[in-house]
């Protein structure tokens, strides 16, 4: 009887095993690790934006906020606004992105057109990598030692545009590289077909069709400069007034405000400290909210 | 023509970044030269005198390494966590929002991390600090720093503000890379009957570990030259010497630039600030040179 049932055993164990517990277990911990991380990572996020707008909202509230200056606004009064911080946070923003957006483009266009796979083509690849890295205070003691102490201008708040360009040219770089490299071949090959010489299907065809995505890049690239906040320190002078060129005078910016403000002991220096960061967070958000609709309403159109 | 703007461009790129270090070391050497301590092994920082300058990056040098290596060892398994979280156990649908999130980290400028980390989060700190360093003192990194752990300015804040601050770009790159892992090898894992986590730890983990590292150190890079947000928290000079502790405060290379700009009015004393970027350049370029270094070597494979 036993020998029968030893026979009818099968030869093999069934292919499928349980997975064991220690192993259940270790899938676990892993999940549950990996998880956390994630929540590590949104607590601090939560917990500044909060700050930020729980204690800027009181100065953004008031009119004058939006329409006034800081100008013979007493420091512990809580008046006047952030108008010329504003507007000089916009204007530095865009006359640093008149400037570094050609550039950029066309050390993309050098990358992906003209100089791929040759060598300079490498070394250029290696130093826009490099310039990505430059921290914002090394860029702003470059400009301060060129454009203030060797060629001697005074300082001013286009000093501080010239050190954000270095900040913002391999940003524009890199996103107009990635998108050019989207750009299907055909494209390019159905141009030259027809007999179009390359500069023109560069502008006329490779360009377009990478556009959505390049203005994307370069609005990030915007929303980042304007948050910075060390050549601002070396290379500009904090203003209260109004100030609209921005070659000659002092003049404000958001984080500059900020930073002029923070030492300011009155419950009004505390309002505009928060007020100005608010704002700044605020504009930084717009700006990538557009970067966003521009890249959904137009997507690159690979076919 | 348009070839040559092109080329120009380029050219011009490759130029600025030579230009950088030149420049910097042009304007840095009259005030080494007038220097009467060493410059790479003493601590002092005097210069308001012209003729009397005494400035050492030794101490600046301490406290710029400590906080980024303190928050690079506090980012980098939590961003491998998130990046793991993003590319293999977040379900696809909310996988680009959750990313979305981790970005916006980023988008957050400098200086309102370091007001948060001066005014919120370095009181919050403060209990857990002073356990720290009243339970773990005899660890040297615990022990009593050259500030009063009381301020909240101290290296220990500040890593804290900084790893939040290099989280997302070391997540960025990471994610990155873990995305790329070969379709087959992950099914044949599976197949194998992995679990989750084994199939990680055998497929997707040795895939991106160039990438990892190359990311962290971008992060590291990134954390060397962050000015502002240090600028904020880290309480002014003490005057004393460091005691290496992550208690220690003072400042910077790229604080101590930002904190005396005022003083720059004239060449030799700006000379010696200048000369302390030049370290603070050359030390993200060699950082960064070896993170390019890594993915370079890693993909020629």
């Amino acid at each position: 009887m036993s020998t029968e049932l030893e026979l009818e055993r099968p030869a093999q164990p069934p292919s499928f095993q349980g997975i064991s517990t220690g192993r259940k277990a270790k899938n676990l911990a892993a999940t549950v690790m990996v998880s956390l991380c994630f929540v590590v990572a949104v607590i601090p996020l939560v917990w500044v934006l909060w700050t930020v707008a729980s204690r800027g909202m009181e100065s953004l509230l008031r009119a004058d906020w939006w329409s006034h200056s800081l100008s013979g606004v007493r420091a512990n009064e809580d008046l006047g606004g952030a108008y010329h911080a504003i507007y000089g946070t916009i204007a530095q923003g865009l006359v640093t992105a008149v400037i570094a957006v050609p550039i950029g483009i066309l050390v993309g266009i050098y990358l992906v057109e003209y100089g791929a796979g040759t060598r300079f083509a490498r070394v250029t690849t290696f130093t826009v990598d490099i310039l990505t890295g430059v921290p914002s205070i090394v860029a702003a003691l470059f400009v301060y030692s060129v454009w203030i102490s060797i060629f001697g201008f005074s300082r001013s708040a286009f000093a501080n545009c010239l050190a954000l360009l270095l900040l913002m040219i391999p940003m524009v770089v890199r996103s107009t590289e990635e998108m050019l490299r989207v750009v299907p071949n055909e494209l390019r090959e159905a141009s030259y077909a027809l007999g179009i010489p390359k500069w023109k299907t560069i502008v006329k065809v490779v360009i377009p069709t990478a556009l959505s995505g390049i203005v994307t890049g370069v609005m990030l690239g915007v929303a980042r400069i304007m948050g910075e906040t060390a050549p601002a320190l070396i290379l500009m002078a904090y203003s209260a007034r109004i100030n609209m060129d921005i070659f000659e005078g002092s003049m404000a910016n958001l984080p500059l405000l900020m930073v002029k403000e923070f030492t300011n002991p009155e419950a009004a220096g505390f309002n505009r400290t928060w007020g100005a960061a608010l704002t700044l967070i605020l504009i930084i958000m717009l700006f990538n909210l557009a970067a966003t609709l521009v890249s959904r309403l137009s997507a690159v159109k690979t076919k | 023509m348009f070839r040559g703007l092109a080329l120009g461009s380029g050219g011009f790129v490759v130029a600025l970044i030579a230009a950088i270090g030149i420049f910097l070391l042009l304007q840095a050497l009259p005030s080494l030269q007038a220097n009467q301590v060493s410059f790479l092994t003493s601590g002092e920082w005097t210069t308001g005198d012209p003729n009397d300058m005494r400035f050492g990056i030794l101490y600046l040098l301490w406290v710029t390494v400590a906080t980024a290596a303190f928050a690079l060892v506090l980012a980098m398994p939590v961003a491998l966590g998130i990046a793991l979280f993003l590319t293999q156990y977040a379900p696809r649908a909310l996988a680009r929002v959750f990313a979305y999130i981790i970005d916006l980290l980023a988008a957050v400028p400098s200086i309102i991390f370091g007001l948060w980390g001066l005014q919120v989060l370095g009181p919050a700190l403060v209990p857990t600090a002073e356990w720290l360093n009243t339970n773990l003192g005899w660890f040297p990194l615990f022990s009593d720093g050259n500030v009063s752990i009381r301020g909240g300015g101290t290296i220990f804040t500040a890593g804290i503000v900084l790893a939040v601050m290099i989280l997302p770009i070391i997540t960025a790159i990471t994610r990155e890379i873990f995305e790329r892992t070969p379709k087959d090898q992950i099914e044949g894992a599976l197949a194998l009957g992995a679990t989750r986590w084994e199939v990680i730890r055998t497929t997707v983990l040795p895939f991106g570990r160039a990438g990892y590292v190359s990311g962290s150190m971008l992060g590291l890079g990134r954390a060397l030259g962050e000015t502002v947000a240090l600028y904020l928290i880290l309480s002014g000079a003490s005057g004393r010497a460091p005691e290496l502790s992550l208690f220690d405060g003072d400042a910077t290379i790229a604080s101590k630039i930002a904190n005396d700009a005022a003083e720059f009015n004239n060449e030799i004393s700006a000379g010696a600030y200048i000369a302390a970027g030049l370290v603070l350049f050359v030390l993200t370029f060699v950082v960064n040179a070896l993170a390019r270094w890594i993915t370079t070597s890693r993909t020629g494979k």
